[in-house]
């Protein structure tokens, strides 16, 4: 059943995936987490730290990898991509704010392969809003969300590391 | 005036002068850059931004450095790349520079990395693409007789800001043979775009062109005045073809006013960096003990270059016409 829009709570949501994060790499050897700038590389900035695994956090920027480049030309906001870990064997999780068509997983999944050979590679998303364009599929979400095509999600972090999400509408 | 090297949105379509680029432009540059520098440290050195795309090095007068390090470039960001030597092609043959330019166009080029002896070249290029309905193909100007050299110009600017963080409390000297010298007016105005509030201008009457102050640069024909309180030191190559005429007496004259010593840098900070575009003439503007030097980044300016050079194309491969 898809969460209403007034009931979306970051920080509620953020605990629940968490939870499952933390069992799904029970027992998981060479276990990572890479973030997609910039709501995902916050998600997991903090999911490295509340599993203990902050020397093996990375941060990934797909502008390099994108398939809508030679449309939109190049992001005017690049970030550095850093994985200071070696990717070879790693099990690793990729986690991303909001799912939605599956191209930017598709994108970071390419930069992870230019690093290494990982062992396994799961995904992890904090909402899940349907429409996707591509045979992808989160192994942890904390949340689904029904939005029109016109709106957006957005996940903010305040100075003081709390997460808020809100709903945009998109200016066609 | 025109400036072909903004489309009507502002956007960066051409590549041929720092001259003209609002000082934005110029910091996505820097900052894409800096996104690319550390694909040359992974198992894969590649992206594939630009797969599918052909670019064409044409290279009218010699270069390896830098047609070296464009073909890596446009390598590392997947694109096909050809070198042209002109020298001994159609130009040789008599055909006229716009017509070697169409029928490269009309085997699908996407982008020109061009080198020309004659100033303006790059530019006649880029307006003939414009006037001709063909811009989706993009030009970079390489080096263009004395005029521009922005790519050099830029990966000065990103040196720069590796080592000093901040342009706008440095003193930038360049030293040299700045009249001949295209890398010496791309990074004037460079500088001045970033807010630099000092630039020197070091060298002998002979080989400073007028109108420098009117840049806003400080000229000084004595180096040890010259180099006092610097942060950062951009020598140049005194080009040998200099000599044969009466602008200098000889090279060990030349060395001794202004070849850069370890004496001579004692004088600027002691944190300040040394900068050379290369290639070098050890003994005539640079000292070994200054090139090999702890200050000294030469070689870090060539492995920039290459990001630099990345993010440009990059930018302008994106970029609608």
């Amino acid at each position: 059943m898809p969460t209403s829009i007034k009931d979306l709570d970051a920080e509620a949501l953020y605990q629940v995936l968490f939870g499952q994060v933390r069992a799904g790499l029970a027992g998981v050897p060479d276990a990572a987490i890479v973030g997609i700038h910039s709501g995902g590389a916050w998600l997991a900035e903090r999911l490295a730290a509340d599993l203990g695994l902050q020397q093996r956090f990375g941060s990934i920027d797909v502008s390099f990898y994108r398939d809508d480049y030679a449309k939109k030309g190049l992001h005017p906001d690049v970030k550095p991509t850093q994985i200071g870990f070696n990717v070879d064997r790693a099990t690793i999780v990729l986690v991303d704010d909001v799912l939605y068509t599956g191209r930017t997983t598709r994108a970071a999944i390419n930069v992870l392969f230019d690093y290494g050979r990982p062992a396994r590679i799961m995904l992890a998303a904090l909402a899940d809003r349907g429409g996707r364009e591509l045979p992808v599929a989160a192994d942890f979400v904390a949340t689904t969300v029904a939005l029109a095509p016109q709106q957006s999600l957005a996940l903010a972090r305040a100075t003081d590391g709390q997460f808020t999400l809100t709903i945009e509408q998109d200016h066609a | 005036m025109l400036n072909p090297q903004l489309n009507k949105n502002g956007e960066l379509q051409h590549l041929l002068s720092i001259e003209g680029l609002p000082k934005s432009i110029v910091n996505h540059i820097l900052d894409t850059a800096s996104s690319f520098v550390g694909i040359s440290d992974r198992e894969v050195k590649k992206v594939p931004l630009m797969r599918g795309k052909s670019v064409f090095n044409l290279f009218f007068e010699n270069s390896t450095r830098t047609r070296t390090t464009f073909e890596i470039a446009s390598k590392r960001l997947s694109a096909d790349v050809i070198n042209l030597n002109i020298q001994a092609s159609s130009a040789s043959k008599g055909e006229s520079l716009l017509d070697t330019i169409d029928n490269l166009s009309a085997m699908h080029a996407d982008m020109f990395v061009v080198r020309h002896a004659q100033s303006g070249a790059p530019y006649l290029i880029a307006k003939h693409l414009i006037d001709t309905r063909q811009s989706h193909v993009h030009v970079v100007n390489a080096g263009d007789g004395r005029h521009a050299h922005p790519t050099q110009g830029l990966l000065d600017m990103y040196t720069i800001r590796h080592y000093k963080k901040d342009f706008t409390n440095l003193t930038v000297a360049i030293v040299g043979d700045i009249l001949h010298s295209r890398v010496a007016r791309s990074d004037i105005h460079a500088l001045t775009t970033l807010g630099v509030p000092e630039v020197r201008a070091i060298g002998p009457h002979t080989l400073l062109p007028g109108g420098l102050e009117q840049m806003g640069v400080r000229v000084f024909t004595n180096m040890d005045e010259g180099l006092k309180g610097v942060d950062v030191i951009i020598m140049l190559r005194l080009q040998n073809e200099r000599m044969s005429g009466a602008l200098l007496p000889s090279a060990q004259e030349y060395f001794k006013s202004y070849g850069l010593t370890p004496e001579r840098l004692a004088l600027a900070k002691p944190d300040a960096i040394v900068m050379h575009p290369g290639p070098m003439n050890r003994g005539v503007e640079i000292d070994s003990a200054v090139a090999d030097g702890a200050q000294a980044v030469i070689l870090p300016q060539v492995t920039f270059g290459i990001a630099v050079r990345m993010a440009v194309m990059s930018i302008l491969a994106g970029t609608q016409g």
